[in-house]
């Protein structure tokens, strides 16, 4: 699409919406928001700058591929169950850190867990929406 | 050890992400394929010694204890099931070195491979109605990808159709597990086990919900008459693809059936499992009638399945504990054998360039080894002994005697002589009739397929020969996982602590 408005637009977006993925991924667990919301949101801001531009350039922006970025957040995902493992407990055993921070909460394996997810949603969306806008 | 229950779910996780971030080196994607296939399998056995020796494994995955959160458990007939799912994953991942095509491998087939190895080892472990729903559908999920991965025009029309039919079927299975949660107020297998057997929720309800999960897990299963779909996809994607689907797919529908109508359904055996014991026998039938008007060999094959199906199904409608033995030998036996007849068939179109009955023939004489290798597990299939197809069909056939259902057994027999019939048209097709002046010579294979190709081939049909003159302890085994489904009060205890019967 060849929008002025749009491209001027999205420059600025893309940061904005990108803070705010990860702040409802932060957000999220105890409180409405998570890794499955913050993950959308974030490919969301990622399929806006590909309609405002192209999917080549939205590539080019991007530091890792979305195909990478499901790898790893599975990875991650894993590794939260893992821990619990390692310390004893059946898989998937949460382990938190006592001190409660603001917004975030306790630190600990489902924070891992979350991020784990919000990686992986932006990298399969993303490679969906990739996939579909080149095939045109 | 509830490591081991979690190592054959986590094992071909971590090969389908690391098969994953390794997409662009197809070369590095084959080594961890084969890696992750042989740890599974190792760890299968692990989970199967570990079961046999110190009884029924549970774990609660994140510690939440049952029936709240989720359960994983494995008592022998999981244990046994897992370890056919981690040979059959072992076979399958030599075998697609030698026959997956580069375009198919460099698309992430190894990590779905992985990912439906994960599904089905899920499904087998789960304590949990809605947990094994979601295995079902990693599972399914998988499949489907497999199935239309590389988008030839007869694999799309096949995938269409498998896609449509588990679809409807999955949204019945979620409907179903709703109806039952509302009812029962729990989903944890053991919980419900033990309150529909407290006979305060009405036994009409119960078998409403009976048949909601029959039509359901029939569909995955093919059981007459919901088998349709089978055969019109089961023949379109690669062999090594089908041969997987043969061996695992249809026999989580069938475990699915086991468990529910051993553990949960036992209400009202009279109705339920004599209905079982109809669909059964006409599975068996439709199914080995279907196979004899095909010329194609996968079609053949794959109407096979279903009237294998029919057996599996007959030691749980007989439900006796020497039936629900017959169920689990004879499920160990064809997932060998008929997945060792699919590879066999792959061979053949290697080697001969074709699937179809017509255009084939001579084999015997060019290709001496290749013909025994069909040989084995086909006689082992139509169950000549000393195979393993005989004792698995002896043990089904006695149990019937035993309790003096002689209609079934007069069933199974004559499917058996009708299967024989069938796999000796395939043999005198094949292998024995003079090969039409036509067709092109057999081609040799390379070194390298020879090997991915032929090692698994020959190690399913020496199992066959292997369980069939050594089946006494695999019928032990076998008992005792029976012994476990049929008084399933040791299973209740293990998932809800002592004293919860």
């Amino acid at each position: 699409m060849d929008s002025l408005v749009l491209r001027t637009a999205t420059r600025y977006l893309l940061p904005l919406m990108l803070l705010f993925s990860i702040f409802v991924l932060l957000r999220g667990h105890n409180a409405p928001g998570g890794g499955f919301v913050g993950g959308l949101v974030a490919a969301s801001a990622y399929a806006l700058y590909a309609i405002a531009y192209d999917v080549q350039r939205t590539r080019q922006i991007m530091p890792v591929s979305p195909r990478r970025l499901t790898g790893v957040g599975l990875l991650l995902a894993v590794t939260s169950g893992l821990i619990g493992l390692a310390a004893g407990d059946p898989f998937m055993t949460a382990q938190r850190d006592t001190r409660e921070l603001p917004v975030v909460g306790k630190l600990g394996t489902p924070l891992l867990f979350d991020i784990g997810v919000y990686l992986t949603v932006i990298g399969v969306t993303l490679t969906i929406i990739f996939a579909l806008a080149e095939e045109e | 050890m509830n490591l081991l229950l979690v190592l054959p779910i986590l094992i071909p996780f971590l090969t389908a992400v690391t098969a994953l971030l390794a997409w662009h080196n197809r070369l590095l994607q084959r080594r961890i394929n084969v890696a992750g296939a042989s740890l599974h399998f190792a760890v299968a056995l692990g989970l199967l010694a570990s079961v046999s020796r110190d009884g029924i494994q549970v774990t609660q995955i994140g510690n939440w204890p049952a029936p709240f959160g989720i359960t994983l458990v494995a008592d022998l007939f999981s244990a046994i099931m897992v370890t056919m799912t981690g040979l059959m994953g072992l076979t399958v991942a030599v075998y697609s070195l030698g026959t997956i095509d580069a375009r198919r491998e460099s698309f992430g087939y190894y990590a779905l491979l992985h990912t439906l190895l994960m599904g089905v080892s899920g499904a087998f472990l789960t304590g949990d109605m809605f947990n094994l729903y979601v295995w079902f559908e990693v599972m399914l999920i998988a499949s489907f990808v497999l199935m239309a991965l590389g988008g030839a025009k007869e694999q799309l029309e096949g995938a269409l159709k498998y896609v449509t039919i588990n679809l409807v079927s999955s949204a019945l299975f979620l409907t179903s597990v709703g109806v039952l949660y509302s009812v029962t107020g729990t989903l944890n297998m053991a919980d419900l086990a033990r309150r529909v057997s407290s006979g305060t929720i009405d036994p009409g309800l119960t078998t409403v919900l009976a048949m909601m999960f029959l039509v359901t897990f029939g569909i995955k299963a093919a059981l007459f008459p919901l088998f349709f779909w089978l055969p019109a996809s089961y023949h379109t994607p690669p062999i090594a693809i089908t041969a997987l689907f043969s061996g695992l797919l249809t026999k989580v529908g069938v475990y699915a059936l086991v468990r529910v109508f051993t553990l949960i359904f036992v209400h009202d055996v009279a109705f339920t499992h004599s209905l079982l014991m109809v669909i059964a026998g006409l599975t068996m039938v439709t199914g080995v009638l279907g196979a004899v008007a095909q010329m194609e060999m996968r079609r053949l094959l794959s109407f096979h399945i279903i009237s294998q199906i029919g057996y599996l199904l007959m030691g749980l409608a007989l439900f006796t504990e020497l039936a629900l033995a017959g169920t689990i030998f004879f499920m160990v036996h064809v997932i060998i054998a008929k997945s060792a007849l699919f590879l066999v068939s792959g061979l053949v179109r290697r080697v001969a360039g074709s699937y179809h009955l017509k255009e084939l023939g001579g084999l015997y004489r060019s290709n001496t080894g290749l013909a025994t290798l069909f040989f084995v597990p086909a006689m082992a299939l139509a169950g000549i002994p000393p195979l393993s197809g005989f004792w698995a069909k002896l043990t089904l056939v006695r149990a019937g005697l035993e309790i003096e259902d002689y209609a079934i057994v007069a069933v199974s027999l004559a499917v058996s002589i009708l299967t024989l019939f069938s796999m000796t048209k395939i043999w005198a097709e094949v292998f024995w009739k003079d090969r039409s002046e036509s067709s092109d010579p057999p081609k040799p294979l390379s070194p390298f397929q020879r090997h991915s190709l032929l090692i698994p081939a020959v190690w399913l049909a020496a199992l066959t020969v292997l369980i069939g003159v050594g089946a006494e302890p695999i019928l032990d085994l076998a008992m005792d996982a029976a012994a476990q489904l049929h008084d399933p009060s040791a299973y209740i205890r293990a998932v809800l602590g002592g004293g919860a019967v």
